[in-house]
């Protein structure tokens, strides 16, 4: 769990909330949408274009699709993107002793 | 909910709902029912929402909703907890974790299905109710009341009124933060009074009649405090009123400016113990009267739910269990740590432990509580207990009956002979699963079992408590273990920091950090070189905590660290 490896691309960001019904981690997507893999997320790489983001997912939690959308560094490489802090990794699989349950075991709450 | 009654649930040492209570509570799920459809359907805003969810014990974690059952005292039937395994399965993820607040916790709940779920619990008489917010929260007490040998009153008796007392009392509902009371009725501290907000001391007066030793001002988190005496010798009949000053001083002082400065003990220790009781007593003096007076026909009624199960007249020395000791070394390891004395010859206490080397501390499967309730009713009058440690305890079992118990536990992997030892490890959900944590603490309580799996090495190392937390809320209570282990971020990076010398009995003491912090992976290492040290340096019957308070945390540093640490 400790910082990704050098030469990963920083200062990137995505939207991250649950969502209201289930509590399912879910991430802001392509056409305002809530993903359930943070690899559907949309990235942003300028900080208005998130606020600018966050705003409209803001206004999905008004109308009771998510709880508290928030915004995530995240880091690029290989291909694949992943939350830089662990908190964030944690909640994009799962708990890390029970490899068995959450997204990572393709789990939907 | 005080109308006395026998219900359906009615089983040994347990207090029974009447048809009020029960009202009551189908009338409360009814309203969350309504509050989480007007939730969904836009009417209610979440900030709106959040104070009612919480009200019903309902958080919202990393992965899901969490769900905190409430199990006043630490005390279940077989009945509840068959409930609990079938909420586990029907709703969760077919497991449950028991908490260090001797409640439960299921970690994968739906918004959408919690009216269901607290419908089913309502069934058992059991809810959600004051598991969160700023309210009195869980009465805990002993896992062993009204067994141990050693107890002088029965704690379950006054958990009970404190119970009833707390339950929606509509002053303290908005109290500064959340406050916790602990009470014990033995000489013995097992239910770790010193770092409760109020921690009642039962005892015997010089009259013989019962009375009480209060303190207050314990806690742990980003400020631990161990609790000071406030007031001895309380007479029985003034519980209630005192308590009712010392919340409504609090409720009146406390801070409410600042979430980490709004716990009672900043208020006694910013105000100073002598001032709060001048205070309190004042207070107790004015509300002093018929109105809080704790008639001893409500205590004694109250005292008839918790008579003793109908033991049989035994023999205390069993030649068979020491046959099979002889016979059977795991067992007799079994024996020696997870079973003690009981008040009642012929009849032992055991404590079921849900540590395996390896596991996760306090997880139970679904099938085990199932197992575990079957177990109860055979052989301890269908009740049990959870323990402030995460373990689960029948309390009542024939000595006579102990091998053959310790043989069905071993076919659902709840055999393990390691209560009170390096592998009987405390350890909070951490950032597996909960939202505050900063570190994750599960996953290295599961190395450190493992690296101490061999249950000879275990035995010899003796009484050992680590307990581990991973942010500095401190719910895995690291402050007060023999080894406490406290997970931080420190930029993006999990790191941890060890302390040695707490405690949380009778001499309860606040652990000393005994080097710099380490990372993920050099954590169990450094412990194992802690018990290496102790291993070396012990006298004859010295326990861990009791080599760290002969030679001191220095020695310990420069053994483990290096001396320039």
């Amino acid at each position: 769990m400790a910082r990704p490896a050098e030469g990963f691309a920083e200062g990137l960001r995505v939207i991250t909330a649950n969502r209201l019904d289930s509590g399912a981690v879910v991430w802001f997507g392509p056409g305002d949408s809530w993903a359930h893999r943070i690899a559907a997320a949309t990235i942003f790489e300028r900080a208005e274009e998130a606020e600018a983001a966050l705003e409209r997912a803001k206004a999905a939690a008004a109308a009771g699709v998510v709880v508290e959308p928030y915004l995530i560094e995240v880091v690029r490489g290989d291909d694949r993107v992943r939350p830089l802090r662990p908190r964030e990794l944690i909640r994009s699989l799962g708990p890390s002793v029970r490899a068995d349950l959450g997204i990572q075991a393709g789990q939907q709450q | 909910m005080t109308h006395l009654q026998a219900g359906p649930y009615h089983q040994a040492g347990q207090y029974h709902y009447d048809e009020i209570d029960r009202r009551f509570l189908a009338e409360r799920v009814e309203q969350f029912r309504r509050q989480v459809e007007r939730r969904i359907s836009g009417e209610l805003t979440e900030a709106e929402f959040r104070p009612l969810r919480l009200m019903n014990g309902l958080y919202l974690q990393l992965h899901a909703y969490m769900l905190r059952v409430a199990v006043p005292y630490g005390v279940l039937s077989s009945a509840q907890l068959r409930q609990l395994a079938a909420i586990g399965r029907k709703y969760d993820r077919g497991y449950g974790h028991f908490t260090t607040r001797q409640n439960l916790q299921f970690n994968w709940i739906k918004l959408v299905d919690v009216p269901a779920i607290l419908d089913d619990l309502a069934k058992v008489d059991m809810h959600a109710i004051q598991t969160s917010g700023n309210c009195i929260r869980n009465v805990t007490t002993d896992q062993f009341a009204g067994a141990a040998e050693d107890e002088v009153v029965d704690p379950r008796v006054y958990a009970e009124i404190m119970r009833q007392w707390s339950t929606l009392h509509p002053e303290f509902t908005f109290l500064p933060r959340k406050f916790k009371i602990a009470i014990t009725g033995s000489p013995h501290d097992r239910a770790a009074l010193a770092i409760h907000d109020v921690a009642v001391r039962a005892r015997r007066l010089a009259d013989g009649a019962v009375g009480f030793d209060i303190y207050v001002g314990g806690g742990l988190g980003r400020s631990p405090f161990l609790a000071k005496l406030l007031r001895e010798g309380l007479p029985e009949a003034d519980l209630l009123a005192y308590l009712e000053a010392v919340l409504r001083i609090y409720n009146q002082y406390g801070r409410r400016d600042n979430i980490y400065k709004a716990r009672i003990k900043i208020l006694v220790h910013e105000v100073g113990i002598d001032k709060l009781r001048q205070q309190i007593d004042a207070e107790f003096e004015r509300i002093r009267g018929p109105k809080y007076r704790l008639e001893s026909a409500i205590v004694d009624a109250i005292r008839a739910h918790f008579a003793p199960p109908p033991f049989e007249v035994l023999p205390d020395e069993v030649p068979s269990v020491v046959v099979a000791m002889t016979g059977d070394a795991a067992f007799a390891r079994w024996v020696q740590t997870n079973v003690v004395r009981h008040r009642q010859p012929g009849y032992a206490s055991v404590t079921i432990s849900l540590k395996p080397a390896g596991g996760i501390p306090g997880d139970a499967t679904s099938e085990q509580m199932e197992a575990v309730a079957d177990l109860a009713e055979r052989f301890s009058f269908g009740e049990l207990r959870v323990s402030h440690e995460q373990n689960l305890v029948l309390a009542h079992v024939r000595r006579d009956a102990l091998h053959a118990l310790w043989t069905e536990l071993g076919k659902h992997g709840l055999e393990t002979a390691n209560a009170g030892l390096i592998g009987d490890i405390i350890a909070c959900p951490g950032l597996d699963y909960c939202a505050l944590a900063n570190a994750r603490s599960i996953p290295l309580a599961q190395q450190i079992s493992e690296r101490f799996a061999d249950p000879e090495r275990q035995h010899l190392i003796g009484e050992l408590k680590i307990k581990m937390s991973g942010c500095i809320n401190a719910c895995g209570h690291h402050h007060v273990g023999h080894i406490g282990v406290l997970g931080v971020d420190k930029h993006g990076v999990e790191t941890y920091q060890i302390t040695i010398g707490g405690s949380a009995d009778e001499k309860a003491a606040l652990g000393a950090v005994v080097g710099p912090a380490v990372g993920y992976d050099e954590v169990t290492d450094k412990i194992e070189r802690l018990v290496a040290a102790y291993l070396d340096w012990r006298l004859e019957g010295e326990r861990f905590i009791d080599t760290v308070a002969r030679l001191g945390v220095k020695a310990f540093r420069e053994r483990v660290y290096g001396p320039a640490a």
